[in-house]
């Protein structure tokens, strides 16, 4: 028994899907590094329920 | 609508395009440009900018400007069937259907906008938003074909990205990204006529009013070495400016020179010597206008880069 040959369309849609899973993996990890990079700024800060800012962060 | 446009949207399954073909809608050749002069605008400005904002800011700019690309091939995609130049990208080949490079181009533009807010600050969002909104419906859909100084009023939409990388970093729009705004703005003209004189048949059969096509080489040579003069003595004057310094001096005075020889040797041929020798000096200075921009964004950027030194500037 013998595989069929794969269609240059399947390729293609191969190429497409990976291509955009791995740009979405690249977002993810852009999106999580922002967040990392802004909450370990020292000027973020979080209002709590009393209205206040509190501080947050390493420099804090 | 052409027949040419009809015959690919009458081919073009929706649904096949390869991830080439959707990279190919974004101009990854303009992109280069949009990212190099973003990226001296957020070095150059006078604010650190942490590492991974910096990078996601230029990324979103990055693909703001692909979202204009890809929105501007939706748009034109009948009048590139008919020019050597763009018959092969991707709708007028019949990859990719309209409908897809619409869908794709917009999505990219709302997302690019929103990241670039939450990373960075409102102002360079709007920045972007407003260019992407100039260089698509400003000047794709409104002045490509109507009027011969398309390419002078659409320039401004190239000339955006240092001014959002600026903003981007100090939240501000000032002198320095103003600078960094007319240095591309003056410098498109030129750069495009030149390719438009090499290009001249193109333009023709797609009635395209370019300069070129609306009152011929002579005004266009006249035009090209007007632009080139009045850049020279703002790309100069820049060196004395918070940008500049003697490095950037340097650097400008040697590629304004070289600009303004070719410009003043287009100036004094017609159309018959380019003829003849196959548009060579208007080919150079179609290169040299790309290296004369490169030159200035590196040199803006090495004098931000020794200003944090110490050791840049006329002080």
């Amino acid at each position: 028994m013998s595989f069929r040959e794969e269609h240059e369309l399947h390729k293609r849609r191969f190429g497409r899907n990976l291509g955009l899973g791995l740009v979405l993996a690249g977002f993810v990890a852009l999106v999580f590094g922002l967040t990392i990079a802004k909450v370990t700024n020292e000027g973020f800060a979080v209002r709590t329920p009393q209205g206040q800012q509190a501080p947050q962060g390493k420099g804090n | 609508m052409s027949d040419a446009s009809l015959h690919s949207a009458s081919t073009t399954q929706p649904g096949e395009a390869g991830f080439g073909d959707f990279f190919a809608l974004l101009k990854p050749r303009v992109m280069t440009l949009v990212v190099f002069t973003a990226l001296v605008g957020l070095l150059a400005a006078p604010v650190a900018v942490h590492p991974v904002v910096g990078l996601a800011a230029i990324l979103f700019i990055a693909v703001g400007g692909g979202a204009s690309g890809a929105l501007n091939m939706w748009w034109e995609s009948d009048i590139d069937a008919l020019m050597k130049r763009t018959r092969k990208r991707p709708i007028p080949s019949g990859r990719v259907t309209r409908d897809e490079a619409f869908a794709f181009g917009v999505t990219l533009a709302v997302m690019s906008v929103v990241m670039l807010w939450l990373a960075t600050n409102a102002l360079a969002a709007a920045l972007l938003a407003f260019t992407i909104f100039f260089y698509v419906v400003i000047y794709t859909i409104g002045l490509k074909r109507w009027t011969p100084q398309n390419i002078v009023i659409g320039g401004a939409a190239g000339a955006f990205p240092p001014m959002i990388g600026w903003a981007a970093a100090t939240g501000t729009v000032s002198i320095e990204s103003v600078l960094m705004f007319a240095l591309i703005f003056m410098w498109t003209p030129p750069h495009f006529w030149a390719l438009a004189l090499v290009m001249r048949g193109d333009y023709d059969n797609a009635g395209v009013p370019m300069l070129t096509v609306t009152h011929g080489q002579r005004a266009t040579r006249v035009h090209i070495l007007a632009y080139t003069v009045i850049l020279a003595v703002m790309a100069v004057g820049a060196a004395f400016t918070g940008i500049g310094g003697p490095v950037y001096l340097a650097v400008a005075v040697v590629f304004n020179a070289l600009f303004l020889r070719d410009a003043v040797a287009i100036w004094r041929r017609d159309e018959a010597m380019a003829e003849a020798d196959n548009y060579r000096v208007e080919r150079r200075a179609f290169r040299l206008s790309l290296w004369y921009l490169f030159a200035h964004f590196t040199a803006i950027l090495a004098e931000a880069a020794l200003r944090g030194l110490g050791l840049a500037g006329w002080a």
